[in-house]
């Protein structure tokens, strides 16, 4: 055993995928002990909400988890409509699943387009972010908005679909099974990339489950839980689909999972456009200024990342007197001691990308 | 074992608790001690809510209020358990041996509101720098930079 070292990566460093920074014990280059230090990104959401109307605190939801905006409005949302007992008109429902599921390919290639780039596949990631693209832009025709939308709003949705919209889906949607197929050869076909993934960064389903992991992290251990089967929020029972789940838990199944469950999103999207009927897209009657009654509620969904949850606390004045986001990509980070252990510094790396945090929504 | 079937289970296994025990939208409600928290939370889990999903608190000006999310796979259900500490001393059991979940969770109650979670392997602050004063989600909480906005409405 040589003389162990301490080196300190980020807050700012390309690898860590945001602003973490991470100390890591070394002996030679495997890694002893490493210890993720947050809060860097900690702007007080969960504060500021408390001094903002409840239309007003939306666009913060945003800048949560900033490659997937739609969940945190749509959970945020939610949970408002629960507290004020407010009706969502059905087409409002489908588009909001037809958007979170164009996030979550939107999101999800962001992760796969990483691990490329961390195990040298770049071209994996380009191709990755040629299909995170196609996304943007029809999010861009939707609501004006390449990253933060403010598109999903308490009782429905901001405006209803633009002309041609539908089809442009319908053609995304169409290629984008393919586009999949040949990114799984290009990366997780590729030799380099899979000595890299096996094997690395092995989490137990138990202690999944017992960390309180969610979304593809815990999938990938073989951890059958997806709320949009086994809790089933808004119209996601009326479509067909399957929740992919991973072997071994290392690196390889976290991430080749994300790119099933595109093709799974594909899946619902299709379904949803089948079944889309014109209709208002916003509750009749809303005031302009929301008083929930005094009380409190949880509402959470399956995004990318896993749970996210919202819990509000109104005292019967327009302002949330207290909001918690119960953030999947906090608690998915929180394993990474568990995982770093035993591997060398290039596999931390890795290691870290596969866990796709967003650091808006761990530091909120 | 569906939420019913839980609510008679607690109410057998507590019945002074019975009362306590509410069910709203599809989850189950349950306000306990502080002091008796950490047994009910391991009784909970015994019966299948391996999943800790969040651990957060509320500050009702009078008291702090604990809001423990837990949630079972096997019953498709979740169930909320509330516990109130005072102001003054506020200290409540850590259920870190539970479900290590907590460790970070934990962590960021105390940071935001200082609250005391006895036997965690590791209290400090998570998002907040260690040298900051004070705990910024209490309602009393104050510092000069925050701006507060005008009452427009």
């Amino acid at each position: 055993m040589t003389e162990e070292t301490i080196v300190n990566i980020g807050p700012s460093h390309p690898s860590t995928h945001g602003v973490c920074r991470i100390v890591v014990t070394l002996d030679g280059e495997v890694v002893v002990k490493a210890e993720p230090i947050i809060g860097h990104l900690h702007r007080g959401i969960e504060k500021m909400a408390e001094n903002r109307t409840y239309l007003q605190v939306v666009p913060l939801t945003d800048r949560l988890d900033y490659v997937g905006s739609m969940y945190a409005n749509w959970a945020y949302c939610r949970a408002v409509e629960r507290l004020a007992g407010i009706r969502v008109p059905e087409r409002a429902e489908y588009i909001r699943v037809i958007v979170c599921e164009l996030q979550r390919i939107a999101s999800h290639m962001m992760g796969i387009g990483s691990t490329g780039a961390d195990t040298g596949a770049f071209t994996a990631f380009m191709y990755a972010f040629a299909q995170r693209d196609h996304v943007v832009e029809l999010f861009e025709a939707l609501c004006g908005s390449r990253l933060t939308y403010n598109y999903v709003r308490p009782g429905g949705v901001s405006m209803d679909l633009p002309d041609g919209w539908v089809e442009q889906v319908r053609s995304f949607v169409a290629q984008h099974p393919a586009a999949m197929m040949e990114l799984d050869t290009l990366l997780f076909g590729n030799v380099i990339a899979r000595a890299r993934l096996k094997g690395v960064g092995v989490l137990p389903a138990d202690t999944a489950v017992a960390w309180g992991t969610s979304g593809p992290t815990a999938r990938g251990s073989g951890v059958n839980w997806d709320l949009r089967r086994d809790d089933p929020y808004s119209v996601y029972p009326r479509f067909d689909f399957e929740v992919p789940l991973g072997e071994n838990g290392d690196c390889y199944d976290r991430a080749r999972i994300r790119l099933w469950e595109c093709v799974e999103s594909c899946k619902i999207i299709d379904q949803a456009l089948d079944q889309l009927e014109p209709g208002p897209v916003k509750a009749e009657g809303l005031p302009r200024l929301l008083a929930p009654r005094p009380g409190d509620a949880y509402d959470h969904i399956e995004s990318a990342r896993g749970s996210l949850g919202v819990y509000l606390v109104s005292d019967g004045s327009p302002r949330p007197y207290r909001m918690k986001v119960r953030s999947p990509a906090f608690c998915n980070l929180s394993v990474l001691p568990l995982l770093a252990e035993g591997h060398t510094l290039s596999d931390l790396v890795v290691i870290i990308g596969s866990l796709d945090p967003v650091f808006g929504e761990v530091d909120r | 074992m569906n939420i019913n079937e839980l609510r008679e289970h607690l109410c057998s296994q507590y019945p002074d608790l019975c009362p306590l025990f509410s069910v709203e939208f599809g989850d189950g409600v349950l306000v306990i001690d502080a002091d008796r928290l950490h047994e009910a939370a391991t009784d909970l889990r015994d019966l299948g809510f391996d999943r800790l999903g969040m651990v957060t608190a509320v500050d009702t000006r009078d008291e702090f209020e604990l809001v423990y999310r837990l949630q079972s796979r096997q019953m498709h259900a979740g169930i909320f358990v509330k516990a109130r500490v005072p102001r003054d001393e506020p200290t409540i059991a850590s259920v870190t041996d539970l479900w290590p979940a907590a460790n970070w969770q934990e962590r960021e109650v105390f940071d935001m509101f200082g609250i005391v979670f006895t036997g965690h392997p590791d209290l400090r602050r998570i998002l907040l720098t260690d040298d900051w004063v004070g705990y910024p989600l209490r309602k009393d909480y104050q510092d000069e930079r925050i701006i507060r906005r005008p009452d427009y409405i």
